[in-house]
């Protein structure tokens, strides 16, 4: 076939991969259900630039003067406050989704790099807590494997309402994920196509969420901080809500956040992107008078220094990263193109979270497939590269004259295109414009 | 060792702070006047007596405590229990016993919609009725209703058992009557038994039954996995492209 042929053109509408949805559609009468985050192009921090020093802003100097990265949740009302090295963290992943080396890599880098771990839809697991120094404890509607000594093991709560990639869906895990060990921790038959419940059981509302984290409080003592993370759909309603409720701090993950196992259309189509949702959080911390206070934790498609910049420029205190450190610890590596492509795929588009199949042996429960990462070289890659976007955003700050990078602000910014500008409420580059600011 | 805490005099986190830290005893708490999360996160085997109505999620997460109620609890009673008993005289909201672990939660009144949702083994036991929405997503263990239960019993159910007594007004997504084996006439009778008083006592024989008048509900495990089609695999069969 001639491809040059106005006859022969693709159509924009139903291109190639279009239609080889609608077949496998026709086929199976089951919808894709995969891993990984929203694929289709959005607005993005990549819309956004730093301006940098000038004359009337002065640069710190790049190695020797001091840019700090430190930050404290929970100061104030838990006797023991969570305190990281740097405000980069590591989300939510459950073990189950991953596979118990895939956890132990994460402590393990985590910790190096002085920060948070978080557990997920499954339970504490030993190796996860053994080897996280700052373990973050999910309280997720499944409730699987919830229990009050766990809970005490925990340095902090996170009451999960919502997940970027699926806000209003719950937890997915697919039978050839539930062995016996999970099964287990979840109470459930081995081998089921595991749908967890999208709302919490025994609370409904703000108000309630009010008695829900005074109740935690209690059963731990008043030790640690309680955290409630949101999908991005009505980020400064939630926030506010969350801020009323009693939290510490709120986790806003974007629509681009990563998932194990959700409806495609779910991932594409559902909640706002991260750089529309951080400012909409800052707006509610601000309103309320609780910005820097109660702290803003930014997730979804989080990948580099400058991400963590610019999030943190437009008012979050942090940052949490879930694809990017399974990409750090060995998902979608070339080494393994070959038997990602017998699996139909390639390295670098592999998303198949969900099947349980993966070569890399971190979104596995195949001992055979779990036992190629080795926790330790996986450890030091995911310490490394979170010592990478620290570097980045203290580069970045500097240039800036930013002595810490909480003291970055949207001043030091400004949008590449309208829809930047205007999400982020920062003038369009070259202009004093903020769309719908008159 | 009997120790008497007076809610109108002492804090909420006085009395649960002095519950986490003993081991052993009886405590009686008087004047709750509805206050949440009263003697949650209870790890040892203390009692706990309660004269009077609580509110949200008293009793929540206990493990081997004993926790009695002398009235009404709010949403959310005895949620995730782990072990022990919980057992209030009067009527509990919505969402009693949810996603609880194991243990012994007795209401000796009606418990409102959600009861056992998500129960992860916990054993509840009803003297009334059940709200709609019961025994939603129930995993493990078992509910026993004395009275009715509300639409949709058992919606999405997994391996928990539902044992009714009187009408079911429906039943949920995947929840169908089983035939009662004699395994389950003796779980029945363990726990009726298990719920009910000795003579003399506060409400003595509220709970009891006969375990052939109840009927059994449990899953049809039609939603434990997707259907996948595969029409290409019979377009081959068929010699058909
Ligand atoms: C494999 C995997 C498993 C996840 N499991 C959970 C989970 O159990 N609970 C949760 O709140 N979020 C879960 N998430 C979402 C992450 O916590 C986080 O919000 C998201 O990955 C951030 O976006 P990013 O992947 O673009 O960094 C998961 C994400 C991935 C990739």
């Amino acid at each position: 076939m001639n491809q040059q042929q106005w006859h022969h053109r693709e159509s924009y509408t139903f291109d190639r991969n279009v239609i080889a949805e609608i077949r496998r559609a026709a086929n199976t009468g089951i919808y894709r259900i995969r891993g990984w985050g929203a694929k289709r192009e959005l607005p993005t921090f990549d819309d956004l630039v730093f301006l940098g020093a000038s004359m009337s802003r002065y640069p710190l100097e790049g190695y020797r003067e001091a840019c700090a990265t430190d930050l404290v949740i929970g100061e104030g009302r838990a006797e023991r406050p969570v305190r990281l090295a740097i405000p980069i963290t590591i989300a939510g992943m459950s073990f189950g989704s991953l596979s118990a080396q895939a956890k132990e890599a994460l402590g393990r880098g985590a910790t190096a790099a002085g920060t948070s771990t978080t557990t997920g839809d499954g339970g504490m697991t030993a190796e996860e807590r053994g080897h996280s120094e700052t373990l973050v404890y999910q309280y997720l509607p499944s409730r699987y494997g919830m229990n009050p000594d766990d809970l005490r093991r925990a340095d902090a709560i996170e009451v999960v309402v919502g997940q970027g990639a699926k806000p209003g869906g719950g937890g997915m895990l697919m039978g050839q994920k539930i062995n016996e060990r999970v099964a287990e921790m979840r109470t459930l038959p081995e081998g089921i196509d595991q749908r967890s419940a999208c709302r919490h059981p025994d609370w409904t509302g703000p108000d309630d969420l009010m008695i829900k984290i005074i109740e935690l409080r209690e059963i731990v003592d008043w030790q640690v901080p309680i955290y409630v993370k949101v999908g991005a759909a009505r980020p400064y309603y939630d926030t506010c809500l969350a801020i009323k409720a009693g939290a510490d701090a709120i986790v806003v993950d974007g629509m681009q956040g990563g998932t194990a196992a959700t409806q495609d259309v779910f991932i594409e189509h559902v909640g706002i992107p991260t750089l529309a949702a951080v400012p909409e959080s800052v707006r509610a911390l601000k309103e309320l008078g609780v910005h820097r206070e109660v702290k803003l934790i930014a997730a979804g498609g989080i990948r580099s220094g400058a991400d963590v910049a610019k999030a943190i420029a437009l008012g979050a205190d942090a940052v949490s990263l879930g694809t990017a450190a399974l990409i750090a610890i060995g998902d979608n590596d070339p080494a393994l193109d070959e038997q990602y492509r017998e699996l139909g795929s390639a390295a670098g588009f592999w998303e198949d979270f969900q099947a349980g199949n993966d070569p890399a042996g971190i979104t596995t429960q195949e001992p055979e497939l779990a036992s190629r990462l080795d926790p330790e070289l996986a450890g030091r890659r995911l310490a490394n590269y979170l010592q990478v976007l620290t570097l980045e955003l203290q580069t970045l700050a500097r240039a800036n004259g930013k002595s810490h990078v909480h003291n970055l602000e949207p001043e030091d910014l400004a949008a590449l295109t309208v829809e930047a500008a205007a999400m982020a409420r920062v003038p369009l580059a070259g202009t004093e414009w903020i769309p719908g600011d008159s | 060792m009997t120790t008497s805490i007076d809610l109108s005099q002492v804090t909420l986190r006085e009395l649960n702070k002095r519950l986490h830290e003993t081991d052993e005893g009886r405590f009686v708490v008087r004047n709750p006047r509805g206050a949440h999360a009263l003697a949650v996160g209870i790890t040892t085997p203390v009692t706990v007596d309660v004269e009077g109505s609580v509110g949200y999620f008293c009793a929540g997460m206990n493990m081997t405590g004993t926790v009695r109620v002398d009235g009404n609890a709010g949403t959310g009673l005895a949620e995730n229990i782990m072990s022990g008993l919980v057992r209030i005289t009067g009527n509990a909201t919505m969402s009693a016993g949810a996603t609880g672990h194991g243990g012994l939660v007795v209401i000796e009144g009606n418990a409102g919609a959600r009861c056992g949702i998500s129960m992860k083994g916990v054993d509840i036991v009803v003297g009334g009725n059940v709200g709609h929405m019961s025994a939603f997503m129930a995993q493990a263990g078992n509910l026993v209703v004395l009275g009715d239960a509300d639409h949709d019993l058992g919606d999405s159910i997994y391996e928990a058992e539902v044992f009714v007594r009187g009408k079911v007004a429906s039943l949920g997504s995947d929840c169908v009557e089983k035939e009662m084996t004699p395994q389950h006439l003796d779980t029945l009778s363990r726990l009726l038994e298990a719920a009910a008083l000795p003579a003399g006592t506060m409400s003595a024989g509220t709970m009891s039954a006969e375990p052939g008048d109840f009927r059994l509900y449990g899953s049809a495990r039609e939603l434990y996995n997707f259907h996948v089609d595969d029409v290409d695999a019979a377009a081959a069969a068929k010699g058909k492209p």
